[in-house]
């Protein structure tokens, strides 16, 4: 199937829809009382596996969009990685809020004494640029250092899935498992990056010759 | 936040006043009924019960189970062990849970416990006793005159809760067996039973701990006046996901130490191996005690998030105190240990 630029808005919409009904369920289950009797674990877990999800999402755009040659899809990133910003933005709002109670004295000494706090706190501030410089103006200004802050979303997926992994008790099988995931995705990322190269490398010689 | 309705249960001058005004068992049942009710019935009526049986478990419902039967406990209050604290609302005692057998988030043994089945029910004490006991169900709650007892619980995880446990004395129980004097340590089994318990059954379930869980505690701590053999809680037997039949209570020592659903308890003259110390030694001692000047690893133990009455923003986060505020009953058992070093 090919996509074209008419189709652009229907994804968009539905993507749209994809992203915010987790945060309508959570909600939910949470207003119900389904999320048990103190659900603030469970409303900071939900709402980082809502960040690290988005993010994956994100990382999916550009090896489907090549594979399948969609190139209109790439137009989705933006909005995708502002929902990554969304949903850690609640996540650390829902830690400050409810379970710091706005303690910023213990947030100072949790980041210190809590190495996946730091962690997750490193790859926050990476969204929190990537974010502000999202603005079509500002990217137009940035020029050419605005895709090198971009390439920091591959540090992020690093970052996330480690302060997953570092933050669980003992439950390690599910941050294994996205951070396999997010290891295939730059995986993916180098060896294209790798081809291009050989090609062009290539196609110079029969160029010179 | 529905949780705001729930009874206003101030500290009272008498600690004993209080839960008279918490929300009943029966009301909040029927609220969750009435959710469900609500919520899925409407949209359940003409879907197919298989698709039904899915939607509860998208709900984390469990399907068609019927809830776990408690009973009324009859049991004095013993004044010697009430707080001058709120209690914590039974609607969240019960409701959030580290009971890993059953999953590890909080809410998974409420959603997955309501099957539990402790009738029949085999305790057996036995070790280094001159006379080894084998309990049944009845016995747990007819052996010994219960007491009710409110007791602080302090999460390792830095949340806490105030609960009023029903029960009698650990020490009774090791009296009647009749410890050798070679004895040191006693240790604690909670039941293994795949079939019954999901998170043994499963590494992804059950957080990867090596079941059956295990703990321990040297004999001078068992004898202590605090330590505490749970049937009940808020006047009734335990709900399954607070671990019924019968648990220890320790509540000087992180929660984790306050093992469920226990099947066997040995006499030992040595210090037995305990779950969570197996698993991560680093990050979880032998001793456990509560101690806001050793930090987990991972997480500061200075402070803790009180787990009170109201909704999600009403928690108040409180100085943790040293042996959980028991220091008075319990620091002499440490007297000249390093606790940095014994944590």
């Amino acid at each position: 199937m090919r996509l074209s630029l008419k189709h652009l808005l229907p994804i968009k919409v539905m993507l749209h829809l994809l992203a915010i009904l987790p945060f309508c369920y959570l909600l939910f289950t949470v207003l119900s009382e389904r999320a048990g009797g103190d659900p603030v674990q469970y409303i900071i877990h939900y709402t980082g596996m809502g960040a690290l999800n988005a993010l994956v999402a994100v990382l999916l755009v550009s090896p489907i969009a090549k594979r399948f040659k969609l190139g209109v899809l790439m137009q989705t990133r933006r909005l995708l990685g502002l929902y990554v910003f969304g949903y850690a933005s609640l996540h650390i709002f829902s830690f400050l809020s409810l379970d710091l109670l706005f303690e910023w004295q213990l947030l100072a000494s949790e980041i210190v004494k809590r190495p996946y706090i730091l962690v997750g706190a490193s790859g926050y501030l990476i969204l929190v640029l990537l974010a502000v410089t999202s603005f079509n103006r500002i990217r137009r200004k940035m020029g050419r250092s605005w895709q090198n802050l971009h390439n920091s979303i591959y540090l992020l997926a690093l970052l996330a899935p480690i302060h997953f992994y570092w933050s669980v008790k003992s439950e390690v099988i599910e941050p294994s498992i996205y951070l396999g995931i997010f290891i295939c995705l730059l995986i993916v990322r180098f060896k294209s990056a790798k081809l291009v190269k050989k090609t062009n490398v290539a196609s110079k010689k029969v160029k010179v010759v | 936040m529905k949780s705001t309705k729930f009874g206003k249960i101030k500290s009272a001058s008498s600690w004993n006043e209080k839960e008279n005004s918490v929300t009943p068992e029966g009301v909040f049942n029927d609220r969750r009924n009435i959710i469900k009710a609500l919520g899925l019935g409407a949209i359940g009526a003409s879907i197919p019960g298989h698709v039904q049986a899915g939607l509860f478990e998208l709900f984390g419902e469990n399907k068609a189970v019927d809830p776990f039967v408690t009973q009324v406990l009859d049991f004095t209050k013993n004044s010697a062990f009430g707080l001058k604290e709120t209690l914590t609302p039974m609607q969240k005692v019960i409701t959030h849970n580290n009971f890993y057998e059953f999953g590890t988030s909080k809410t998974d043994p409420v959603d997955n416990a309501q099957g539990f089945k402790v009738d029949p029910w085999v305790l057996k004490i036995e070790g280094l006793v001159d006379n080894p006991l084998t309990l049944d169900l009845d016995d747990l709650t007819k052996l010994f005159a219960l007491e009710e007892r409110i007791y602080r619980l302090r999460c390792v995880e830095a949340w806490s809760m105030v609960v009023p446990w029903v029960g009698f004395s650990l020490a009774l129980l090791l009296k009647k067996a009749g410890v050798k004097s070679s004895a040191t340590h006693v240790a604690f089994e909670t039941l293994f039973d795949p079939d019954q318990m999901p998170g043994q059954k499963s590494r992804l379930m059950g957080g990867g701990i090596h079941y059956p869980y295990i703990e321990g505690l040297r004999l001078d701590e068992a004898m202590n006046d605090l330590s505490f053999m749970a049937v009940g809680l808020y006047g009734k037997t335990l709900p399954a996901q607070n671990g019924a039949p019968i648990r220890l209570v320790v509540p000087w020592k992180y929660g984790f130490k306050s093992i469920k659903s226990i099947v066997r308890i040995r006499v030992m003259d040595k210090q037995p191996p305990t779950s969570w110390n197996q698993l991560a030694a680093n990050e979880y001692g032998f001793y456990a005690n509560v101690n806001p000047e050793v930090d987990h690893p991972r997480w500061s133990q200075a402070t803790e998030r009180r787990i009170g009455e109201g909704g999600i923003f009403s928690a108040t986060r409180i100085a943790t105190k040293p042996f959980n505020g028991y220091g008075e009953q319990v620091a002499h058992l440490y007297k000249g240990m390093d606790l940095s070093r014994f944590y």
